[in-house]
């Protein structure tokens, strides 16, 4: 009896345990209210070096205009399909997220978003005519931007080490580089379906979102004649190998291409004439969001001079934001990275730009497919399966021939 | 002979620690990059105990391996002790299987299976914020269970049951004699046990993050959001002085090893 009741009282202390340290941290941030931010990996001016902590002001200059104590809590993610499977999971809820453009439509095509109240947001006007409104030219996502107010946005372009590129080099100026065989073992390709098709689709002359079939297996056969002279498919190793010149020539974003030339002077960029991606990455709010006009007052914040030039200059990416684009402050630090660099980001005009629209499911399905298929070598892959097979053959043959011999010792 | 013997150690020992080297070397690195070495500086550690999320995240961390490895340790060895209790046979081996599937299961089938069990239940229980440390304490003692089942198990089997059965026979109750004879002998396993699941809630990022929320995010999860931009220098700061924590923690518990051994033996 007495030993029945101990496990009783075993199971019931560890059903009540978790449920108990739960309650706790519930307990512990009633009171202040709480916005939950969602944003990119470093994405966001943090306070070091110096630099504005752009949440932190957010929570005093709430508290200086509405007399209320609200905390920002702020996390990360690291792509934007990680994003939409929390979102979409229901499991947490957010009240400001930043997705990219594709995904924004996306999320709009499956109900995920609010639409916004801009009686709340007057600091919209800030932001410049091509990215905000009825005729902007950079909103295809979000016609009329019911949903999203742009955060900040850069141009995919690709960046070179003059030391193993000459200056008069043909291809310069051209997603020929990138397919130089001159240049073989040295080429970085993104390891990301979209933005690795996309080069090649720009380079073709191809519509990067098109419908047929028939262009993304061009784009395929093009990217598989690059796959000899590259070097590798990869995401953020590019900074140590393009600081470092392991690597002499790779397709990425104009922002971080400003961070790598800080630690390298050697490197340079351009934009490919035949044309490049856009991206917007804007504020827009979930529909499960609880605190909604908290969110807007927080996206109309950063809307405001001093957080909007302390998130351009901290993440080096471009702002929509005329208060930024205008600022003396402004132009003169990113002089300061180098000489070019304010012309480089915002020269938008002279560049032949496009965006990424949200494809339909079957496209997606096909995209993956198209993009195991590059990268999945098909002698490898069988021979991996042969390889398997003949290690669990002998692993069986092992274990019976063992167990046959047990069997029969043991019957002596 | 003997020069290869030592050469072989020394090149797998390189193998294994030239990572952590270059990490903690490039931690001091002031230039903060690691294309050029600039000269020796504390700046990314100074930045580091100046980054709150960094700080908090570690804390949740911390605070999770020790409360979900100390739990899972409770109950893992009582039921190893009910295991090895067990008369049936086939009732004991088909139990042990089943302990051992959340192991040998894929990380990513047991997150999302978390997650979509904690998302129904808290749509029963129309619970709002119901993701947060409980989901994390729960799923990380389901996984570190089998850990600690697996260490503890083999401690009860080399266990001499006359031991227990003496002890019983001089006057102790079954629990005393459990408590005061069969405990101490397994002890090194339960320590085992406690040791692997803390390291393996330290550094687990598959399962947390399917059943984090943004009130609890731990440091696995923190560093890999980094990666969308320029990992920060200050990481490798909070790296190198994990890994001289856990130096000397592995010290301290080896030498307080032999020094109880060379005690018992007195």
């Amino acid at each position: 009896m007495r030993k029945v009741r101990f496990s009783a009282l075993i199971a019931a202390a560890l059903i009540l345990l978790p449920l108990l340290f739960s309650a706790c941290s519930e307990g512990g941030v009633s009171g202040t209210k709480t916005l939950y931010v969602y944003n990119w990996g470093e994405y966001i001016s943090d306070g070091s070096e110096g630099c504005l902590d752009s949440n932190a002001a957010f929570e005093e200059w709430y508290f200086e205009t509405y007399g209320e104590r609200v905390k920002v809590n702020y996390s990360t993610f690291s792509s934007n399909e990680s994003l939409y499977a929390k979102l979409s999971s229901g499991s947490v809820s957010y009240d400001v997220v930043v997705p990219s453009d594709y995904m924004i439509e996306r999320l709009i095509a499956e109900d995920l978003l609010a639409p916004l109240n801009y009686e709340n947001i007057p600091e919209i006007s800030n932001i410049l005519p091509e990215f905000w409104g009825e005729a902007s030219e950079h909103s295809a996502h979000d016609p009329g931007n019911v949903y999203s107010v742009p955060y900040l946005y850069g141009m995919i372009g690709i960046i070179y080490n003059t030391a193993m590129v000459d200056e008069d080099d043909p291809s310069l100026g051209s997603w020929k580089l990138m397919w130089d065989e001159k240049h073989a073992g040295n080429i970085l390709q993104f390891n990301n379906s979209r933005d690795a098709f996309g080069s090649a689709q720009y380079f073709l002359g191809l519509d990067v979102n098109s419908d047929s079939e028939a262009d993304w297996r061009r784009a395929l056969e093009k990217l598989k004649e690059q796959k000899p002279i590259l070097q590798g498919y990869v995401m953020d190793e590019i900074y140590n190998k393009m600081e470092n010149g392991s690597a002499g020539i790779a397709a990425y974003y104009a922002g971080d291409y400003l961070a790598m030339y800080e630690n390298n002077s050697d490197l340079e960029f351009f934009y490919p004439e035949e044309g490049t991606n856009l991206y917007v990455d804007a504020m827009c709010i979930p529909k499960s969001s609880k605190n909604k006009e908290l969110a807007e007052r927080y996206i109309n914040f950063m809307l405001t001079e001093e957080p909007a030039i302390a998130n351009a200059e901290y993440t080096y990416y471009a702002s929509p934001n005329r208060l930024v684009v205008e600022s003396e402050e402004y132009i003169e630090y990113m002089g300061e990275i180098k000489e070019d660099a304010y012309e480089k980001m915002y020269d938008t005009d002279a560049v032949m730009t496009s965006t990424y629209k949200n494809l339909s499911g079957e496209k997606l399905v096909l995209i993956n497919q198209l993009w195991e298929e590059l990268k999945s070598d098909i002698e490898i892959s069988a021979g991996i399966y042969a390889i398997c097979g003949v290690i669990i053959a002998v692993l069986v043959s092992l274990f019976a021939y063992f167990g046959i011999r047990n069997k029969i010792r043991n019957s002596y | 002979m003997k020069f290869l013997q030592r050469s072989y150690i020394f090149l797998v020992f390189l193998l294994l620690y030239i990572p952590i080297i270059v990490l903690i070397a490039f931690s001091f690195n002031e230039a903060g990059s690691l294309a050029e070495y600039s000269g020796f500086s504390l700046v990314w550690y100074e930045e580091l105990f100046a980054d709150e999320e960094a700080l908090t995240s570690l804390r949740n961390s911390l605070m999770l391996a020790v409360s979900s490895s100390l739990i899972a340790t409770v109950i893992g060895t009582f039921a190893a002790l009910g295991l090895h209790r067990m008369r049936a046979k086939w009732i004991k081996s088909a139990v042990n299987t089943v302990t051992n599937i959340p192991m040998m299961n894929p990380d990513i089938v047991t997150g999302v299976s978390m997650m979509l069990l904690f998302v129904a239940v808290a749509g029963i229980l129309r619970a709002n914020d119901f993701f947060g440390f409980g989901t994390m304490l729960i799923a990380h003692v389901t996984f570190n269970l089998p850990y600690v089942i697996l260490s503890v198990m083999p401690r009860f089997k080399a266990l001499d049951v006359s031991l227990s059965e003496a002890a019983q026979d001089l006057g102790c109750t079954p629990s005393q004699a459990f408590f005061k004879v069969e405990l101490p002998e397994i002890v090194p396993g339960i320590v085992s046990g406690l040791m692997l699941g803390f390291t393996m809630s330290l550094d687990d990022f598959v399962i947390s993050h399917f059943v984090s929320s943004p009130d609890f995010q731990t440091l696995p999860l923190y560093v890999y959001n980094q990666t969308a931009h320029n990992v920060k220098f200050s990481m490798y700061a909070l790296s190198a002085l994990i890994v001289v924590t856990i130096l000397i923690i592995l010290l301290v518990v080896n030498f307080a090893g032999s020094v109880g051994k060379k005690g018992g033996a007195k």
